[in-house]
């Protein structure tokens, strides 16, 4: 007499196990699983519509730099505007590790199509005096026309940032814009400046002729300064003690890029909402998959019986139903997957963003699913494992 | 020596004694009919010599286990390697073929795929179904179906087959086609245990047991 042990069912006969029942029928399968797959869907497209603009972001910021830093003059302790020395720029300049520093000056003046339009029409942009070497520090281009130069520093005339010239309705130069009490000459129009918005709503005219038609006093109201990676903490901390060196505490130093670095940041965090909308789709997902398999234990009664006939244990016939529920539902997170992907990839293309699913999500979304299954497959598994076998033999 | 051994059996559902005191012994290579009309226990003693219930009281040894003392799945390993079963209603899945109907009855025992599907065609081939084992269930008649179910039961070569009803739903023809079968395997070395309320299926056995009202009644010899 040998020692009765029940065979192991190898992995690959309990796959096909699991799956019988999905095969048995397919259209219940499908709609089993579809709340699964919505609920997937949703949470894969909401983290990959963030992941995609957050990319988006970081590249723009891995194109641009991070190593522009910009002083402006803060309150004092009276509360009026402090101001910063004329020479501001050229002082950064000699701080070691700095390769670019320039400054801008606000005027105070609008700028308007023509003379007939009152002065306090501003439309939002700055008329401000700016240092030749403004472009170069932020690595700015001219989209039409030219740049300021030695010559046309000291002349009336003026280079529009991209939202300036879109706000006055101009495409091109060589038209004339009315600044302060006179005509000036549109002779540039500069590109988007993302590092610096502030210039791309701004007017700008050499420090020469500011001061000779626009009575501006000659000092900047902000100073730009980039210097190499490394250097960039180090110059920081000397920063405001170099263009104000009686109150360095008045003068306030910003690195544009943060706000950038925020922004992505903020884009990558998903809307609670929407995944909130995904996570309540997988529950009611999960229902239908225990549903599913409660009604699929109760019809298949009769074949539980006849392989407890044929020497499945318990465990067997449980592992049978789990497997089932977890494929189940594993189809439904794969085939969620797929469709949040897609619907990325939709939503990237038509918004011009790089396309990208992290990976992680979809790890994660898969790994769901087959938590979901487990969980959903419990209780049915439960109790096909406790049909008693003799239900194979019973004629009903 | 025995292959089953029944001794002072009772099984009760609540107050209904379904059998009392029941003793029944079968050797091995018997060739044993059970008769009696619906109502009368023959099903709960089927139930119980296979295993798939346990007795209220008294002792069942199936190739010398008692299994009383058997846990849940050490029975589903006994009826694995000891037991093969045949239905009346033949429970073949319909959606599979007859090759793969038989092979799924072996699951259980540990042989990998490949293993199963040959004995299950041999199986087949010992019942005479050599040439159907592509077909599925709604392509067979009645007989050849009971004859699939047959082979899955024997396929694993158990020393035990029981039957219930074999022939309950078939015609008298197809009938007789699975009773001679019954004999060729039993000729072979099978022990068979055929439960019927049919007489002439009753005295196509060598060993006749007679069940009324619970309790064995008589035996013909």
């Amino acid at each position: 007499m040998t020692a009765l042990r029940p065979a192991r069912l190898r992995p690959s006969d309990l796959a096909r196990l699991g799956t019988s029942g999905l095969r048995a029928r397919p259209m219940r399968a499908i709609l089993a699983a579809l709340g699964i797959s919505i609920g997937i869907a949703t949470m894969v497209t909401v983290v990959g519509i963030s992941a995609s603009s957050q990319e988006q972001l970081l590249r723009q910021l891995d194109a641009l730099g991070t190593n522009l830093l910009r002083v402006q003059p803060g309150d004092s302790l009276f509360g009026d505007r402090v101001r910063l020395p004329k020479s501001a720029a050229d002082m950064v300049r000699r701080i070691d590790g700095v390769t670019h520093a320039s400054q801008t000056g606000e005027t105070g003046v609008t700028v308007r199509r023509n003379d007939l339009i009152p002065s306090g029409v501003s439309l939002g942009i700055t008329v401000q005096a700016a240092s030749l070497d403004l472009l170069d520090t932020l690595d700015g281009r001219v989209r039409a026309g030219t740049w300021l130069n030695a010559a046309t520093e000291r002349q009336p005339v003026v280079v529009l940032g991209a939202v300036a010239a879109e706000r006055l309705g101009l495409t091109g130069p060589d038209v004339q814009v009315w600044m302060g009490d006179r005509w000036f000459t549109v002779i540039g129009v500069l590109d988007r400046m993302p590092l610096a918005e502030e210039i791309e709503r701004s007017a700008l005219v050499g420090f020469p002729a500011a001061k000779d038609f626009l009575n501006h006093d000659g000092h900047p109201t902000t100073v730009y300064e980039r210097s190499a990676d490394e250097a960039v903490e180090g110059v920081r901390a000397v920063l405001a003690r170099t263009v104000s060196p009686e109150n360095p505490n008045e003068a306030k130093v910003s690195r544009p890029s943060d706000a950038l670095k925020a922004k992505a940041a903020a884009a990558g965090a998903f809307t609670g909402l929407m995944l909130g909308l995904g996570a309540v789709a997988l529950f009611v997902g999960a229902v239908g998959v225990a549903n599913t398999m409660v009604v699929a234990v109760l019809e298949r009664r009769r074949e539980i019986g006849l392989r407890r006939s044929f020497g499945a244990t318990r465990g067997q016939v449980r592992a049978q139903f789990l497997v089932e529920a977890v494929l189940l539902s594993a189809f439904g997170g794969g085939a969620g997957v797929l469709l949040g992907a897609l619907a990325t990839m939709g939503y990237a293309r038509i918004n011009g963003l790089p396309a990208v699913v992290p990976v992680w999500a979809l790890g994660g979304a898969l790994a769901t699913t087959i938590l979901i299954g487990a969980l959903a497959g419990l209780y049915p598994a439960l109790r096909a494992a406790r049909v008693p076998p003799t239900v194979a033999l019973s004629g009903q | 020596m025995n292959i089953l051994e029944i001794r002072g059996v009772s099984k009760s559902y609540g107050k209904v004694m379904a059998l009392r005191d029941v003793d029944l012994v079968i050797r091995r290579g018997e060739m044993v009919s059970v008769v009696g009309p619906s109502g009368s226990g023959k099903s709960t003693l089927l139930q119980i010599a296979g295993t798939l219930d346990r007795p209220t009281a008294g002792t069942v040894r199936v190739a010398g286990h008692d299994v009383s003392r058997l846990s849940d799945s050490q029975l589903s390993a006994l009826r694995a390697r000891y037991i093969g079963f045949v239905f009346q209603q033949f429970h073949l899945s319909p959606g599979a073929s007859a090759l793969d109907n038989v092979a799924e009855g072996l699951l259980y025992t540990g042989l990998s795929r490949r293993q199963r599907r040959a004995r299950a065609a041999a199986a087949l081939e010992r019942v005479g179904l050599g040439h159907r084992l592509g077909h599925r269930p709604h392509q067979l008649s009645g007989g050849q179906m009971q004859r699939v179910a047959v082979a899955r039961a024997v396929a694993g070569e158990p020393p035990l087959l029981l039957a219930d009803e074999p022939t309950g739903n078939l015609d008298s023809e197809a009938g007789a086609e699975v009773m001679a079968l019954f004999r060729r395997l039993n000729a072979a070395g099978i022990t068979i245990v055929i439960i019927t309320h049919d007489t002439e299926v009753a005295m196509a056995c060598p060993r006749r047991v007679r069940v009324r009202d619970g309790l064995v009644r008589s035996e013909i010899s």
